[in-house]
């Protein structure tokens, strides 16, 4: 009898096509996202040997991180050589036969945004990307991590990558969540627990009840943050929730391949005594809409709590971070993170830019006004997220409202250079760093939910959410 | 791949933890590639760290500081190269002329990267790399170091060396300058045929 499992040992063994006995193994790739970055570069090593993909099938474009988000926007980026990137990639992506959902496609957007809206990953698979956030996809079930150029050449060449194999970590959440808190506050609320660099070395799976009755587009949210605690594989099984939100989307298999999948799906859960090498309990009823307030996404507080003070910190490392984190920041340590005026609220981001997202954004914002003073932009997660949303109303409310609508990309979140906001502004966003000038030079970026995004950019200032519920 | 065998230079302390890509390499130069490839990214490494906003240096970062303008070697705290997954940063470091970064963690998705750059990302324990730095910083004016990847030592500034333990399949890539497409394709009648059973089995997942 085999013993106990973890799910992400599961799945490593049916993609394990060599274990090299060294600690890394040769693992298949069953699914492979490209965006424009990559551009025609990363073909180089297949024009060179004169080879063609073993399974044009398994990989698929979508142009995301440098386009442009303004409405009419065509192959010109704002950015010197985005156009190149688009354009290079296009010609590559016609010549190798993949599947490329380009600007003015109504299926483009954001790379994780797209795969499991058409479908295209599934439980039990892995799915590589050249981006870090790919650790999204483990939402649907999937072992999905990032990858390097120079590693997606690898796997277009040969549809495998070598892989050093992690440690197993699982995060349960268990108790009952309260209103205005949300998936973004989940993780929000881990990272800022257990910190940045905690998950390095780790596969981490976030399970329990919390996390069963979680949607789809939740577990996303989640798990598109496991980047952020240094985690290299983020996942949560799949299960009904999965295969209700995946059946009859176009990549979806049908019929009795349909059928054959689920059965699979269903032999991949964790077994009871599987190993792990590190266990984390989480309460959600002591989880608050979270918010950062510093220059890592570890930095995080209640959103009712207050900016660590350099004075109180428990040692001088401590106290030289604070110190560091708070200049650049421009917050006061000891005094409530509410009520600090922002310049900016962007929603958008891998993490944040479903319908879902949207709709709960649009029911904080409806019959309201943002603050005079705000420069607030939506960015749907990708062109079918906009129609849908659009169906609804919901461009509407958020145009009523004084938000701009635009079109899909990674747009502020990436912050290539084309899309940006002034230096040294204040942003709340829905996105998923807060790093020094990620979001522009001098940006400081204060990490929230959509739903905090919305309130803040109506108060002018960090709002509590549930003041507006 | 290019090799590293050995690197003996200039060591430069940034003890700062959760250096993220993002600060190694802005993301305004992401498109560069399509001019350049996978090179010429030296000289934007840590731009807004290094650059004002009048693209003048900025005197108070060490880098700019004449001790360390030829640095080789990085001396850097936990969570090294966290973030996004772009291989720029790695290009603007082994750009730059730095070809080694020692840090007691790394992202993961850099420490992969780096690999494929002929970088050497050195695990070492925190308090090591503390006393690596007290002793440049000493002002003696001592900073050259040199690690050897063939021999596995490392020589401190002030002379004493100490024995490296280097993930021995990780050694032997960066010392041959492995082709890694080349070695997999060596193996390829073997992968296919496990495709092939895999098609078998998981038919769903070759649609």
């Amino acid at each position: 009898m085999t013993a106990p499992r973890t799910l992400v040992e599961k799945i490593w063994a049916d993609h394990e096509i060599r274990d090299f006995g060294n600690g890394y193994s040769l693992l298949h790739v069953d699914r492979n996202v490209m965006h424009d970055l990559l551009g025609a570069l990363v073909f180089e090593p297949l024009d060179r040997m004169g080879r063609k993909l073993p399974f044009p099938n398994q990989h698929l474009i979508s142009m995301d991180h440098g386009v442009d988000t303004d409405p009419g926007r065509g192959d010109e980026t704002k950015i010197p050589g985005g156009k190149e990137g688009v354009q290079g990639l296009r010609r590559k992506g016609k010549e190798y036969g993949i599947e490329n959902y380009d600007i003015g496609d109504v299926r483009q957007g954001i790379v994780h945004v797209v795969a499991p809206e058409q479908g295209f990953v599934l439980p039990g698979q892995t799915l590589v990307c050249g981006d870090s956030h790919t650790t999204t996809i483990g939402g649907m079930g999937a072992l999905a991590w990032g990858l390097g150029l120079t590693e997606i050449e690898h796997v277009l060449a040969t549809q495998t990558v070598t892989v050093e194999k992690p440690k197993h970590m699982r995060i349960w959440f268990d108790g009952k969540v309260n209103p205005g808190v949300t998936p973004k506050d989940m993780i929000l609320h881990v990272i800022g627990k257990i910190g940045a660099k905690a998950g390095n070395g780790y596969a981490v799976e976030y399970a329990g009840p919390a996390i069963r009755s979680m949607p789809v587009e939740g577990r996303l949210t989640i798990c598109n943050m496991a980047i952020e605690m240094a985690v290299r594989f983020g996942i949560i099984q799949g299960d009904e929730v999965t295969a209700e939100y995946l059946k009859g989307r176009p990549f979806a298999p049908k019929g009795a391949l349909w059928d054959q999948a689920l059965a699979y799906w269903r032999t991949l859960g964790s077994d009871d005594g599987a190993k792990w090498d590190r266990e984390v309990q989480i309460d959600c009823s002591a989880i608050t809409p979270s918010i950062t307030w510093g220059t890592s996404p570890q930095d995080v507080v209640a959103v009712d709590g207050l900016v660590p003070d350099p004075a109180k910190a428990e040692s001088a490392d401590r106290r030289a971070y604070i110190e560091r984190a708070l200049k650049y920041s421009g917050l006061e340590g000891g005094k409530p993170i509410a009520g600090n005026k922002i310049d900016v609220a962007f929603i958008g981001s891998c993490t944040n830019a479903r319908l879902s997202d949207l709709r709960r954004a649009a029911a904080i914002l409806k019959g309201k006004k943002k603050a005079a003073h705000v420069t607030a932009w939506v960015v749907p997660g990708s062109g079918l997220v906009k129609r849908d949303a659009e169906a609804e109303g919901l461009d509407r409310i958020f145009k009523d409202a004084g938000f701009e609508w635009r079109e899909p990309g990674c747009s502020m979140c990436v912050a290539l250079g084309g899309d940006k906001f002034p230096p040294g502004s204040r942003a709340i966003s829905s996105t998923n760093r807060n790093f020094e000038n990620r979001q522009g030079p001098g940006v400081r970026t204060h990490l929230a939910s959509p739903e905090m995004v919305a309130a803040a950019a109506i108060a002018g200032a960090i709002t509590d959410v549930r003041k507006v519920l | 791949m290019e090799k590293f065998t050995k690197v003996s230079g200039t060591a430069m302390p940034l003890l700062r933890a959760n250096i993220d890509t993002d600060a190694i390499l802005p993301s305004r130069y992401l498109t560069r590639t399509t001019v350049t490839g996978k090179t010429g990214f030296g000289p934007y490494l840590f731009a807004d760290w290094r650059y004002g906003p009048d693209g003048k240096d900025k005197p108070d970062f060490i880098l700019n500081t004449p001790p360390y303008r030829d640095a080789k070697i990085l001396l850097a705290a936990d969570n090294f190269g966290c973030g996004s997954s772009r291989e720029h940063a790695v290009w603007a470091l082994v750009g730059y002329g730095i070809r080694c970064v020692i840090a007691p963690s790394f992202g993961e998705i850099f420490y992969n990267n780096s690999f494929n750059n002929g970088l050497l990302p050195l695990p070492l324990p925190l308090a090591q790399i503390e006393a690596l730095a007290a002793q440049i910083e000493k002002g003696t004016g001592k900073r050259q170091m040199t690690v050897d990847l063939d021999a596995q030592t490392l020589t401190a500034p002030d002379g004493t060396v100490t024995k490296l333990t280097v993930d021995p399949a990780r050694r032997d890539a960066l010392l041959k300058g492995l082709d890694s497409i080349g070695i997999t394709m060596q193996g390829w009648d073997a992968i296919s045929a496990w495709q092939a059973k895999d098609k078998a089995r998981r038919p769903w997942s070759y649609l």
